[in-house]
């Protein structure tokens, strides 16, 4: 293989990494611009994605597709349950408390995963074989390929859906400013389960692409995807939909290229020298709106 | 109600006694002057426990075959055994203790870390010793002086050894011209048979076109794997445990790379961690193939005769090796008419075991036990396919 074609098989192994964060930090982003909250236990609802799906297909023996749709429909559920039993009854405290909540429920969720399902990793058979087509001489990873699709198409659904709904258009207003779109009778509650119900699903989808990509599930999956995420909501703007699309996949590109150049060992370092940087350079991410703090 | 306690507390004191003092019980009832006694030790509680069972299970199965033989020269042999709870304070206690009893050779111990802590004891002595599980190059040699201890050996395996044990398979057997490498980086083991895979590589002409880390607790390999497709060498050497090296092997398939696998004993129950396809002729060396050979079959039979369940895991085997290979050595010191325990008895045993080494047919070693200066054995290694997703024997190499 030439370089040059080294290279762009190095950029789609980007891409295919790259679109799992995006995914992850889509949901962060949501529910950071919505009621500013760091929902560190958005990574560990991946891991209970990856659990039902293994679940489904090799305890089971269900077909991929319900799967795929359990995983997304638990992911749902558990996102929309973690927000009306820990967060809800803190809206009205300090930020740190709802934080520290956070944290909690991502160790809850950890260790209780680690109970039921043991410690080591639980093999998630193939959820579909696709054969993996090439351009020219460069043949391309299948998994790659839909792994990529299917981010993009979850995405343009999300920015319709936000664009162009009335829910959306409630989601913004409250994102905007909470109080004022309570005065415009917009039913918070429901808008804020609505968002953490489509940011879970966003991580449900992610989940599935991640077993296809790395098809194992183990307790503690989540806290690193987690924090990655984190790291590229962080770098595109949190609080951004495009924000977390674009640092999705600059993270998953980084890593790929550090660990292409045969640093892998500095993978994980290199993706949070970037938080660090960021936070020096533009604490507001790329696409991020400098904002006054509202006293 | 605290007398009560402190009467009950008195009597598991008691009891205790007698349940440690039953649980060095001999292999044999005929104890006296005519008797060889081999002491033994390992952690047969606790979490480790799984590898001090085995070990002793293993090495009890010898002893009893020999003594129902009619044991060395006439004599039988006592092997005594204490729990050392997989302590190391433990370790020299019980370790003392078996000197005490009159031990005359010791098979051991289980854990690396234990037998580091008894080896000093043990040489300051020059107690015949030989352990079927210490992997660590340190239990044979000083490591600060680098000078051998000349009286410890074992039968299993030193990491590195299994690294040029691929490279000299891939060389002969398979005809490979260029290898690639990815190891765990910062790990011991893997680090440790990688080093010496690249190491052979270069003698027996293999040409090592990529070597690729990772990080502990990575799971994408895509980047690295990439790499080493643009290399396209014939085999990729992957000397991790299972569950990575299952995510390895996926990984690259599902990229496209074709080359075969080839792996350490860290590869055992790889076949759970990807599927049959993706593995499919993927190679690993091992210390035990079951069900190999007629003399591993016999054992086994012998093995679940007596204890009532198969063998647990590779370390039976190897202690049974242990004991073999000590025993023949014992019957050639017994022909210097020495008195068992005595320093000449115990150099002519440590002497023996070199000279009577590689003609032992052992479980894990046909072809006999041979000593590097090391003291580590020269061996064969077992070879196991992974054929339609089911681990398998392939040769003895």
């Amino acid at each position: 293989m030439s370089v040059l074609s080294t290279l762009l098989r190095q950029i789609i192994n980007g891409l295919q990494a790259g679109s799992i964060y995006a995914l992850v930090a889509l949901g962060y982003s949501m529910v950071y611009g919505i009621i500013m909250l760091l929902n560190f236990a958005h990574g560990d609802i991946i891991m209970i994605g990856a659990y039902i799906a293994w679940l489904c297909m090799a305890r089971f023996a269900l077909n991929p597709v319900f799967a795929v749709v359990f995983a997304v429909i638990g992911c749902v559920l558990l996102g929309v349950t973690i927000e009306k039993v820990a967060y809800k009854p803190l809206r009205s405290s300090p930020r740190i408390s709802l934080l520290i909540t956070a944290i909690g429920i991502s160790f809850l969720l950890e260790n209780a995963a680690q109970m039921i399902f043991g410690a080591g990793a639980q093999v998630i058979p193939p959820f579909f074989s696709v054969p993996n087509p090439s351009i020219g001489s460069i043949e391309i990873p299948g998994t790659a390929i839909v792994t990529i699709v299917v981010t993009a198409i979850s995405m343009i659904g999300l920015t319709l859906l936000i664009q162009k709904t009335k829910m959306g258009k409630a989601m913004r207003a409250v994102s905007e400013d909470t109080g004022a779109a309570q005065l415009m009778g917009i039913n918070i509650n429901r808008t804020i389960s609505f968002t953490f119900a489509i940011g879970s699903a966003l991580a449900g989808i992610g989940s599935v692409l991640y077993c296809t990509a790395y098809p194992q599930a183990y307790a503690t999956m989540g806290s690193m995807l987690g924090l990655k995420a984190f790291v590229a909501a962080v770098l595109g703007g949190i609080g951004s939909i495009p924000g977390a699309m674009i640092g999705g996949f600059a993270i998953g590109l980084a890593e790929a290229l550090v660990s292409a150049a045969g640093l892998s060992v500095w993978k994980d370092g290199v993706v949070f020298a970037i938080l660090i940087v960021v936070l020096l350079i533009r604490p507001t991410g790329i696409l991020g709106r400098s904002m006054a703090e509202k006293v | 109600m605290k007398k009560l306690i402190s009467i009950l507390m008195a009597a598991l004191m008691v009891a205790g006694c007698f349940a440690f003092a039953g649980c060095s019980s001999s292999g044999n009832a005929a104890s006296g002057s005519d008797t060889i006694k081999i002491g033994m030790q390992g952690p047969y509680t606790g979490s480790t426990a799984v590898y001090g069972l085995a070990v002793q299970t293993g090495a009890r199965l010898y002893i009893d075959q020999l003594n129902a033989n009619g044991g060395i020269n006439g004599k039988q042999v006592e092997l005594i055994y204490y729990d050392n709870k997989g302590e190391d304070a433990e370790a020299i206690n019980a370790f003392t203790r078996l000197v005490d009893e009159g031990i005359t050779a010791f098979i051991g111990d289980v854990l690396t870390g234990n037998t580091l802590a008894v080896v000093p004891e043990a040489n300051a002595i020059n107690m015949p010793m030989i352990t079927g599980s210490a992997t660590a190059a340190a239990v044979t040699v000083n490591e600060n002086d680098g000078t051998v201890y000349t009286n410890v050996f074992r039968s299993c395996f030193i990491d590195p050894f299994q690294g040029e044990k691929m490279a000299s398979y891939a060389a002969e057997k398979l005809g490979v011209k260029t290898a690639a490498v990815i190891a765990l980086t910062g790990d011991a083991y893997a680090a440790g048979l990688a080093e010496a895979f690249v190491a052979k590589c270069a003698e027996v002409g293999i040409e090592v076109v990529a070597q690729e880390g990772y990080a502990s607790g990575d799971k994408d390999f895509n980047a690295q794997l990439t790499n080493i497709m643009a290399k396209n060498p014939d085999v990729v050497f992957c000397p991790n445990y299972y569950e990575d090296d299952g995510m390895i092997v996926t990984q690259a398939r599902a990229l496209g790379l074709t080359a075969t696998f080839l792996g350490g004993d860290g590869w055992s129950s790889v076949a759970d961690y990807a599927s049959a396809e993706d593995l499919e002729g993927s190679l690993y060396c091992s210390g035990y193939a079951p069900g190999s050979t007629e003399a591993v079959k016999a054992f086994e039979a012998a093995y679940e005769e007596k204890y009532g369940e198969p063998v647990p895991n590779m370390f039976a085997p190897l202690a049974y090796d242990a004991a073999m290979v000590l025993c023949a050595a014992i019957a050639k010191a017994e022909e210097t008419g020495a008195k068992p325990g005595s320093d000449e008895y115990k150099q002519a045993i440590i002497d023996a075991i070199r000279t009577e080494g590689p003609s032992v047919e052992g479980i894990t070693s046909a072809n006999g036990y041979s000593f590097d200066e090391n003291n580590n054995p020269i061996k064969d290694a077992n070879i196991m396919e992974v054929v339609g997703g089911v681990e398998t024997f392939k040769e003895i190499f």
